[in-house]
């Protein structure tokens, strides 16, 4: 194992110690239980956005917290959930007296310990609503699953509901607003290599120098498919029909396509992918009006990508389009 | 027999040595069929709860015990691990208020108790390849010896077995709960790493009861 890091069991401390100097102007570090905190939180009137799961996907979570993006950030040993007395902590650090969103990725550690978070929220009287995002269309979702994970569409529906909360929109809208996103994404990744946990020392999984897995989870969890590597146009029709049969996206609709880097996949790559992703869309008469590319989900230094497609509306747009000011997001009006 | 209070910390510490000892097992297993950091987490949990008991002023309460015991692996494991081996350290305890010593009945109470809190936190039934496939015929394992007569000492043996079986039945199974239930037929032919921590904890109660 090749890494820059110190000792494997320091990873997420040193990460936090990190990003706590590099950016006090917005965020505090909480330590022991780990929380990233909004610099000026709690924000009075105003809902308090809450996520987190395992450390790992940087700069999901803890860089999407600031102005116009999430209030707090919960980060779990790599991979692992986080563990509810860190969402606790996060939910009254944020709690301004007009609730709490937790927005949780659909997987099962992340949903208990977020139940049990919430419990314990409502013990101190905290007003909390959480919406579980599963826009992973790689995973059936039957009975006998635990259903899609969640992916890209989280990074969506924090920067949206951000905006939402910011303009000043009641919990309960904030959480509609949540469940609209999610309902409205799709999402399917594909890896070239496999990852490295730091604690385990060794490749996730093993994938031969001439293959690809398709449909691969952000933890390097199997896909639909293991297969020979393929020119980045194939690649990108095999991850996005079937995200646009699965809503379905059709013609005339407007979309925001979200090319991500998993960690260890060069810009100029995801460029590549981003115009073939337009070509195909293009082809069935589908606009991109809105775009992301860049590593924002990702899966250590897993090389490889994702696509997630967002069906738009001109509440959509105009909440994208809102200032955010966070370490791995921002932009002006 | 009775258990007193002593007993059950030397049945939470064999369980931390179990865990210790079985970590690599329980990753190896994880790695199988789910992701590879059920024995890290529970490692890092007993250990942290090891820390507790060491420390732990309980006034000689059972409950009290292994409700600290349940919020430890809750704040310490994370995954689906912690919340569900904390609520069943939970229930347990709130089964037990009180108690210096126990006896049958009240260890019936306690695993009936643990289990319903586990299928209510992690909505698992019978046969979806979970620690539920472990617990549950320890439970009836124990109720059914002690119906018929069996010493407490026996029962829980029989218990430990119990799950010991349940856990082996979990391997041609196909998981329909956690992770696990992505790779669908996948599963099968795996043994579940959960059902195998909790046969790990009923065979320590059974070994550290042992007259």
């Amino acid at each position: 194992m090749k890494k820059l890091i110190n000792k494997p069991e320091d990873v997420v401390t040193e990460e936090l110690e990190g990003i706590a100097a590099a950016h006090p102007d917005l965020v505090r570090v909480q330590y022991n239980p780990n929380v990233i905190i909004r610099a000026d939180a709690p924000i009075q009137g105003k809902v308090g956005l809450v996520s987190g799961g395992g450390s790992g996907h940087e700069p999901m979570h803890g860089g999407f917290v600031g102005l116009g993006m999430l209030d707090a950030a919960c980060p779990g040993e790599v991979f692992t959930s986080p563990t509810p007395d860190q969402m606790l902590d996060a939910t009254k650090a944020v709690d301004g007296g007009a609730g709490v969103l937790h927005i949780v990725k659909n997987y099962t550690g992340d949903v208990m310990n977020f139940e049990m978070a919430a419990e314990l929220a409502g013990g101190e009287s905290i007003q909390v609503e959480a919406v579980v995002i599963d826009d992973d269309v790689a995973v059936q979702d039957s009975l006998y699953t635990a259903g899609r994970r969640g992916v890209g569409a989280t990074v969506l529906a924090e920067k949206i509901c951000g905006a939402a909360a910011e303009a000043g929109r009641s919990l309960s809208e904030v959480a509609e607003l949540c469940r609209k996103v999610n309902a409205n994404s799709r999402s399917m990744g594909m890896a070239l290599t496999s990852c490295i946990v730091p604690a385990a020392g060794k490749p996730t999984f093993e994938l031969g120098d001439d293959e690809m897995e398709i449909g691969i989870g952000i933890h390097g969890e199997p896909g639909r498919e293991r297969m020979k590597v393929e020119p980045s146009a194939k690649i990108v029709e095999r991850l996005a029909s079937p995200i646009v049969e699965d809503l379905p996206f059709e013609q005339g609709d407007q979309v925001l396509a979200f090319v991500n880097g998993m960690g260890g996949t060069p810009l100029i790559e995801l460029y590549i992918v981003y115009n073939d992703l337009r070509k195909f869309l293009d082809g069935r008469g589908i606009t991109i009006s809105r775009n992301l590319i860049g590593p924002y989900i990702t899966s250590l230094e897993m090389a490889g990508c994702s696509i997630t497609l967002l069906k738009l509306d001109d509440e959509l747009i105009q909440l994208w389009d809102s200032p955010v000011k966070t370490a791995g997001l921002r932009w002006e009006a | 027999m009775q258990v007193s209070y002593d007993d059950v910390v030397r049945w939470i510490r064999a369980f931390a040595a179990e865990i210790g000892t079985n970590k690599e097992q329980l990753t190896e297993l994880d790695s199988a069929i789910g992701d590879g950091d059920h024995g890290i987490n529970m490692d890092r949990g007993m250990s942290a709860v090891i820390g507790k008991v060491d420390t732990a002023d309980q006034d000689q309460d059972i409950g009290a015990l292994l409700k600290t015991v349940g919020m430890t692996l809750v704040s310490t494991v994370g995954g689906a691990g912690g919340p569900l081996y904390g609520t069943l350290f939970m229930q347990m305890g709130t089964a037990l208020p009180g108690k210096a010593v126990i006896g049958p009945d009240d260890w019936t109470a306690a695993l009936d108790a643990a289990v319903s809190g586990v299928q209510a936190r992690g909505k698992a039934e019978p046969g979806d390849k979970t620690m539920i496939d472990a617990l549950i015929p320890a439970r009836d394992a124990l109720k059914t010896a002690l119906v018929g007569g069996a010493s407490f000492e026996d029962a829980l043996r029989r218990s430990a077995d119990a799950a010991g079986q349940g856990m082996r039945d979990t391997i041609p199974l196909v998981a329909r709960k956690g992770r696990a239930s992505y790779l669908g037929e996948r599963s099968a032919g795996h043994q579940d790493p959960g059902a195998t921590s909790s046969h790990l904890l009923l065979e320590a109660a059974a070994e550290a009861w042992a007259a």
